[in-house]
């Protein structure tokens, strides 16, 4: 591993904060973000658990001073990008390349739904203004036009492992000079046409989910945005804070078993964490914490449980799923928990694995269930595992 | 390091599938909107794998096992695929569901083959494939960005054969929604015709273009993938031409050196204003062919582009579709491509013959 | 029975996109899953929304899926009993 790349700065917008300082006393205090579903407009209101971010979009828009008629995952999104950017306060950026590197499951869907209900009764029907962000990459458009950063910009999409692909995709761009800075993670926003379709799949918790717990029954699906500003050395160097820590590993593997589930022994997964491991140069008893995918469903928290079975050995890492509080943002989730394992090491905290009451009786570790400080975390290993069998893992390590 | 395009294999509204010779002869069209000229799939696709495949998969996955087939590839080193609409058939028919049955009973298909990734998925799916897979969507950037990963992970030694690509549909949906932004044409008598047009709006394109790109010669290669190069927004002609002048320049050329132009203009008289001026500007002496009446403007449409330049430079002429075009070298051994879409999105790309 | 489940067979094959699988191709007894026709877990849900669609019963308990869907034969037993408690 040559140049080296480091977190500058961190943003995020979640069902449990609106800024990275309440998601952390969210954390702390393990206070999760899911309950009813308040903004969408869909059956399934008091009958299926999300965690939604609390805000409305009238008060995002607001926040983010743009109008309120462009979609959720782009307000998510640009607060997100600039809490980071603010964060990062990298003195002389409009001086340095900078890259946005954002990633989404559904771009513009949760306008773009409502655009197609009109639409479908009539060719002429529907408001353009609601379907002009409907495509991925039109949400990072409009969000880099909002930062104002053209050297390099590009959005990627592989579900559930989206934004942890942008955040290494972003380390690469650095590493091969062609630009000195890098936004990257992602968005995702609460949509009818996510929370119908996993509804099909009978993978959602009707109650709230727990992860690896033998008796989970499904995820909840989240929303949310979460961007890391990656550094190169150089400006690593100028920066009046230190940073976070570095992006000492990634991998990315597929799992070449099935559309949707993941192989019973874990092989993408596996594949994605020794990966990671190797890149970085450190052992596997050198990991401190795991901020595990666990969705919570049979399928995830088995095969990504076996994985780790696999690489790891006894004494297992402590590990533990923070979607137990922010639910499955799914574009934003590889963003959200990369942020997360930034926080881990900077604070020295781990975060508990929350509602877990029977651990899975076939792994041989436990996740944390409380949450500690005063912790060492000098290495994170960080899990994201989607559809298509698009598996990453993301190592990030105290400087 | 030498980036060789080894393969090629290409679904679109001309008669490229299954290596036939190249462009002999053009279809023509009549409408603002060209359909992908498809094969029959299960001769390449085995039937188990197709009933969850929609349309834009088929073409996807197709064009991708076509190349590595030309390539004599059993499993590449990575997959990496562009698409900027996704997989918009079940789109459509998932949210057409939702609202028809609301939001019950709806089924699984539709919304899992919706997923942008699907594309890129299925083919490491049909292959066993565990190697790196990534898909970008990203407007017109995303077979760029793809392009560019793949050279990213050659350069940083990670992979030696990368099968990349790209794959964008219309479907009646669609094109309804895109034409109701005025992106097309009202009249128009003909695709061949599409330059001589000098009215609003361009016509409609879709195709699926798989490459495998290869940091060791195979003997029989294309072409050689000297550089490529994005940018986002210039302010005008001018900033665009320091673009051109400096990408060169990073190669130690100049535009005397460039025996062929690919331009992509598409018809649409705001759109082509760029590619006027520059040719006032800069490449007034430089012979140029257009692409865009053979594929119709589509945000993936540069890998066309690229299919066409590295046949050109294979063959070192042009070929019959291509008419009579005046001002060439003896021998094209060297193209450089400059396409814009919707004037936000711009790419270059430099071909050299082997 | 043997018209439940012969419009189950083309029922099957419509809702699964079985191309190139005619209804006397499925053996009444023969397996649905893994083996015999190969199905898999997404064809499950289907199914459970087939048997919604058209019988109007609701299987809101994913795991009595491998047991109802065994073969056309139990698809057939499972419809015909409860039939007649159908919302």
């Amino acid at each position: 591993m040559s140049t080296p790349v480091f977190v500058a700065g961190v943003g995020v917008i979640s069902a449990i904060g609106n800024n990275t300082a309440e998601c952390l006393y969210a954390l702390e205090n393990e206070l999760a973000g899911i309950g009813d579903i308040s903004y969408l407009d869909t059956i399934y209101r008091s009958r299926i658990p999300v965690a939604e971010v609390k805000l409305s979009n009238e008060e995002l828009a607001a926040r983010a001073c743009l109008p309120s008629s462009l979609s959720r995952t782009a307000l998510l999104s640009l607060l997100a990008a600039r809490e980071a950017l603010h964060d990062a306060a990298i003195e002389d950026l409009p001086k340095l390349r900078t890259g946005f590197v954002s990633a989404n499951t559904v771009g513009g869907m949760d306008k773009s739904e409502s655009f197609f209900a009109e639409f479908l009764s009539g060719k002429d029907k529907g408001r353009l203004r609601d379907i002009v962000h409907h495509e991925c990459g039109s949400v990072t458009e409009l969000v880099a036009d909002e930062l104002g950063v053209r050297d390099y910009i590009t959005t990627i999409s592989t579900a559930c492992s989206s934004s942890a692909n942008a955040i290494f995709f972003g380390a690469r761009l650095i590493k091969q000079d062609i630009v000195d800075v890098v936004v990257a993670g992602g968005a995702d926003a609460l949509t009818k046409f996510t929370l119908n379709g996993f509804n099909t799949l009978m993978i959602l918790d009707h109650q709230y989910c727990k992860p690896f717990d033998e008796n989970r029954k499904g995820l909840n699906l989240g929303e949310g945005a979460a961007y890391v500003v990656l550094v190169s050395e150089r400006v690593a160097a100028s920066l009046k804070i230190p940073p976070y820590c570095k992006l000492s590993g990634y991998y990315n593997a597929n799992d070449a078993y099935h559309q949707t589930a993941s192989s019973p022994g874990g092989t993408g997964s596996l594949l994605a964490m020794q990966g990671a491991l190797e890149r970085s140069g450190i052992q596997a008893s050198d990991i401190d914490y795991i901020n595990l995918h666990g969705t919570g469903t049979q399928n995830n928290d088995q095969s990504e449980g076996t994985a780790i079975m696999k690489l790891f050995g006894p004494p297992y890492p402590k590990m533990s799923s923070t979607k137990s509080f922010t639910g499955h943002a799914l574009g934003a989730s590889g963003g959200l928990e990369a942020v997360f394992s930034a926080l881990a090491i900077k604070h020295g905290i781990i975060y508990p694995n929350l509602r877990l009451e029977t651990p899975m009786k076939d792994l041989p570790f436990i996740p944390e269930i409380k949450f500690s400080k005063g912790v060492v975390v000098k290495n994170v290993l960080s899990n994201s595992f989607g559809f298509g069998g698009n598996c990453t893992s993301l190592i990030l390590s105290k400087n | 390091m030498k980036m060789y395009i080894r393969a090629t294999g290409i679904i679109s509204p001309q008669r490229t599938f299954g290596h036939p010779a190249f462009l002999a002869e053009t279809v023509e069209y009549k409408e603002d909107r060209l359909y992908c000229a498809e094969p029959d799939y299960k001769e390449i696709i085995d039937v188990k794998w197709m009933r969850r495949m929609s349309r834009i998969i088929k073409m996807g996955v197709a064009a991708a096992l076509e190349c590595l087939q030309e390539a004599k590839l059993e499993m590449p080193d990575a997959i990496i695929t562009g698409t900027a609409y996704g997989c918009m058939e079940d789109t459509g028919i998932f949210l057409n569901k939702m609202v028809e049955n609301k939001e019950e009973m709806l089924t699984p298909t539709a919304f899992i083959q919706s997923t942008h990734n699907t594309v890129g998925a299925q083919i490491a799916l049909i292959l066993s494939c565990n190697k790196y897979n990534n898909t970008f969507v990203h407007r017109g950037f995303s077979f760029e960005s793809a392009l560019m990963d793949a050279i990213l992970l050659l350069k940083e030694n990670e992979a030696n054969n990368i099968l990349v690509g790209s794959a964008d549909e219309i479907t009646d949906f669609s094109h309804a929604i895109l034409s109701r932004f005025g992106l097309y044409k009202k009249h128009l008598s003909s695709n061949l015709d599409l330059y001589k047009d000098n009215s609003k709006g361009t016509i409609a394109g879709e195709g699926a273009s798989f490459f495998v790109l290869s940091n060791q010669p195979s003997g029989t290669d294309y072409a050689i993938l000297e550089a490529t190069t994005t940018f986002y927004k210039p302010e005008n002609a001018v900033a665009i031409k320091k673009q051109v002048h400096s990408f060169l320049a990073s190669q130690s050329l100049n535009l005397e050196e460039i025996d062929l132009l690919i331009n992509g203009r598409n018809g649409d008289i705001d759109d082509d204003k760029i590619y006027e001026e520059l040719n006032s500007i800069m490449f007034s002496d430089t012979t140029q062919i257009s692409y865009k009446h053979l594929c119709g403007e589509y945000p993936t449409s540069s890998s066309f582009a690229l299919w066409v330049a590295v046949n050109i430079v294979k063959r070192g002429a042009l070929p019959l579709a291509a008419g009579n075009v005046t001002g060439l070298k003896k021998k094209i051994k060297r193209i450089l491509i400059y396409n814009h879409y919707q004037t936000a999105y711009h790419s270059l790309f430099l071909i050299a013959a082997c | 029975m043997d018209k439940l489940i012969a419009d189950l067979k083309a029922q099957i094959i419509a809702q699964l996109n079985l191309q190139d699988v005619k209804p006397e191709d499925i053996g009444n007894d023969q397996p649905l899953f893994v083996e015999g026709l190969g199905l898999d877990s997404i064809d499950a849900l289907e199914l459970i929304v087939l048997l919604q669609q058209h019988y109007k019963i609701k299987l809101s308990n994913a795991e009595d899926g491998p047991k109802v869907f065994q073969s056309v034969r139990t698809m057939a037993e499972y419809i015909t009993e409860h039939q007649a408690q159908a919302v």
